[in-house]
């Protein structure tokens, strides 16, 4: 019961820290390759290639980190492993 | 949960932090407002300079020693009772060195797009802080990073090869923390730079050395607090000056537009060559893509490696504070690296409009204050008076009378430190930044400080020296330690070591290689056993310190014995150098080790790969090595399996038990 439990829980954690990581790829690397395109668009004032790697990047990992806290604080509740 | 302590009302020091720092901030502003008036009554500028350094190393001071400490867990860990919003503004000034401060938006400046990947690289990692690495130690209870890597992979030989990696990181490092700090107080105090270096020293020690960790998170909260006022005010007036809007974040746009139009109508008025002008917004003009990439990929993966970060996540009061004190250090580092592209943007507009084309004799003479420091050249020759740049000018055949962009260079130190004259703004704001730069070198050098002498002191003395040391004389080896590292690092700075000043972008790639594979692992993958980690660590840290070593010091050795060709230039992909040429000609060809100048040094490597982002390689095979190592040796003990479970599930408790007393 207990091993199965902490399993499951493991196994939800691996899922959320692999969707973490695949957004990390995405907003680090993935729409940074698409750069020149991307500074076609002015968006605010700014070239939009420009502006993901300046600002809207660095945005995204803020509330990326934000949220993560609360996803895995609801596993970990969930599976009755949080602390009290 | 951590110890309850009997100490000097810290509990009540704690429930009132808000209050605490509330008052501090606006502490902090009457201080700057009062310096603003006397300034304007007429004290001298030299007055308003020493006490914004004087008061502010004061203030520093006092808090280290009000948080002095006689315990264990109160020094390593700082009694592991600090909230997350707190630890996370502490790890925003831990992270934001001198270099964050001063320099990035000198490089943002010179660099335009290719630039960000510093701004990138310095803030993405810490997703991989919070997802891989900082609750699995916090609910580990390690002291140190090495603690961790002892227990898991069995043994005093995995800890010792982290304090391996952890001081060759971090000793450069701080060292150049301790360069900035003396640096800034002998332009501010008028000093000696050697004498300057001493200052900061005093002050670095007076906050770290009594109350270790305790106090280095209580003064590194109030120095975020100054540096973070310093760094924004500037750019908040020029905002508020140039666009009517006191928000630089945004107005910056429009001062990227100007310098795109400027850049056009300077190759058409004939100030700059198609050349020598590199537009501010069009990437991979100074990086190609993959080394662009790779710089991104091993700043961050470096973050998330560095052991003075890492530790800042012991002294969270629970796992789940953790986490979240990730995401609060990550808003607060924020905060900063995103107003620095608006720096670099609102100074370079600034430089295109009032430098470049401007007739010589009508130089504006903020310039020369930089010229004299050997800071700002104008036709190849420093900027010290008129008439210097004139005789300079001169001797360039057909040159204008005008400055022209390829005329022109600056340090990239220069941009922040200068922006308040620049914009003609009183000295106070020149001031102000002042300390918020000696703030952010400070607090890097503390952090830094700790996470040496902590790893010599507790790994190195009490876990692998003498386990049975009493805890007054494992504080006091701390001390020692702390104090002696602390002036090893400022002699070695004060004798301004210009090649220790270039390994500094070093200790991410290496911290990258020679750590994260085993910590990730350590963690992740319960078959990772000791064989695997420590052939995993020498590998991918011995690879990425070769390549640093050979590609800077010994291009000729690595040319002629491990395969590798000169780098490219980014734009047109002709290679940099002719090697062949080269090795034809001893005076370039027998010179070992070459010297930062030398044609060779750090242009040749690899599949192009600077040597800046030589953890691609270390990285990569520190994985492999592991898993590869581990799959071919005994899997290992069960206790091990017990670790992780314990270590992957948040409630109960720590898997080290707190030393009590």
């Amino acid at each position: 019961m207990e091993t199965e439990k902490s399993e499951r829980h493991w196994s939800a954690t691996r899922s959320l820290m692999f969707f973490m990581l695949f957004l990390w790829v995405v907003f680090s690397f993935g729409v940074h390759f698409f750069v020149r395109d991307l500074n076609t668009i002015q968006f605010l004032g700014f070239p939009l290639g420009f502006y993901m790697a300046a600002q809207g990047s660095l945005i995204v990992f803020v509330i990326m980190l934000f949220w993560f806290a609360w996803a895995q604080d609801s596993i970990d509740r969930k599976y009755d492993v949080a602390e009290d | 949960m951590s110890t309850p302590t009997k100490e000097e009302s810290s509990g009540d020091f704690v429930s009132n932090l808000g209050k605490i720092y509330g008052f501090y901030t606006g502490g902090f502003f009457g201080f700057v407002l009062i310096l603003a008036v006397m300034e304007q009554i007429g004290v001298p500028n030299y007055i308003i300079g020493y006490a914004f350094v004087f008061l502010t190393l004061a203030v520093y001071a006092f808090i280290g020693i009000i948080t002095r400490t006689q315990q264990v867990s109160e020094y390593y860990v700082a009694g592991r009772r600090v909230p997350a919003f707190y630890n996370g503004m502490a790890t925003g000034a831990d992270w934001m060195s001198a270099a964050s401060f001063v320099g990035m938006a000198g490089s943002l400046f010179l660099l335009g797009y290719d630039g960000l990947a510093f701004v990138l690289g310095w803030t993405g990692g810490y997703v991989l802080v919070a997802i891989f690495v900082a609750p699995y130690l916090r609910k580990f209870g390690a002291y140190t990073v090495p603690d961790f890597l002892s227990e898991r992979f069995g043994g005093n030989l995995a800890r010792f090869l982290g304090v391996i990696v952890l001081v060759c990181c971090s000793f450069t490092y701080v060292t150049a923390q301790i360069y900035g700090t003396g640096l800034i107080a002998s332009r501010f105090l008028g000093i000696d730079f050697t004498v300057a270096v001493y200052v900061g020293l005093i002050g670095i020690l007076l906050c770290a050395m009594l109350g270790g960790m305790r106090a280095v998170t209580w003064t590194q909260v109030a120095q975020y607090i100054v540096l973070i006022v310093a760094y924004l005010t500037p750019i908040i007036i020029l905002s508020s000056q140039k666009y009517g809007l006191p928000i630089p974040q945004l107005t910056y746009g429009q001062a990227l537009q100007d310098i795109a139009a400027r850049e056009q109508q300077m190759i058409a008025q004939g100030l700059a060559t198609a050349a020598a002008l590199k537009p501010h917004t069009t990437p991979f003009l100074n990086y190609d893509p993959l080394n662009y990439f790779g710089l991104i990929f091993c700043l961050m993966v470096g973050t998330a490696s560095l052991p003075h970060i890492l530790m800042r996540y012991f002294t969270t009061p629970s796992v789940r504070e953790a986490r979240v004190s990730v995401a609060w250090s990550l808003f607060f580092i924020f905060l900063l690296y995103f107003s620095a592209p608006a720096y670099a943007a609102f100074s370079k507009l600034e430089v295109y409009n009032t430098v470049i084309g401007r007739p010589i004799p009508e130089i504006r003479p903020w310039l020369f204050t930089y010229g004299q420091l050997g800071l700002i050249k104008i036709c190849g020759a420093d900027a010290i008076n008129v008439d210097a740049v004139i005789a300079a000018c001169g001797k360039i055949a057909g040159h204008p009378g005008v400055i022209r962009l390829q005329d022109f260079n600056i340090n990239t130190d220069v941009i922040v430190l200068s922006t308040p004259e620049i914009a003609g703004m009183p000295y106070v704001i020149a001031g102000l930044v002042a300390a918020g730069g000696l703030a952010a070198a400070l607090s890097t050098a503390d952090g830094l400080l700790l996470a040496i002498a902590n790893a010599l002191s507790h790994d190195v003395y009490y876990k692998m020296l003498d386990k049975n040391a009493p805890t007054g004389r494992r504080l006091v080896v701390a001390r020692v330690l702390l104090v002696g590292v602390a002036v090893l690092a400022a002699y070695t700075a004060s004798t301004r070591p210009s090649d220790i000043l270039a390994m500094v972008s070093w200790a991410f790639s290496l911290a990258a290689a020679g750590l994260f594979p085993a910590l990730v692992m350590g963690i992740w993958w319960k078959r990772a056993n000791s064989f695997g980690a420590v052939a995993g660590i020498i590998a991918g840290f011995g690879i990425t310190l070769m390549y640093l070593v050979v590609t800077r010091y010994y291009p000729q050795f690595g040319v002629e014995f491990l395969g590798m060709t000169s780098n490219v230039n980014p734009v047109t992909r002709v290679p940099l150098l002719d090697l062949a040429k080269l090795a034809a000609d001893p005076a370039v060809w027998n010179v070992s080790p070459v010297p930062a100048a030398h044609v060779m040094a750090s242009k040749v490597g690899w599949y192009n790969i600077n040597n800046i982002s030589s953890g691609l390689f270390g990285v990569p095979i520190g994985f492999a090595t592991i898993w590869i190592v581990s799959l071919l040796t005994p899997a290992p003990a069960q206790k091990i399996s017990d670790l992780l479970d314990q270590v992957r599930r948040p409630r109960g408790e720590t898997y080290l038990k707190e030393t009590t007393a």
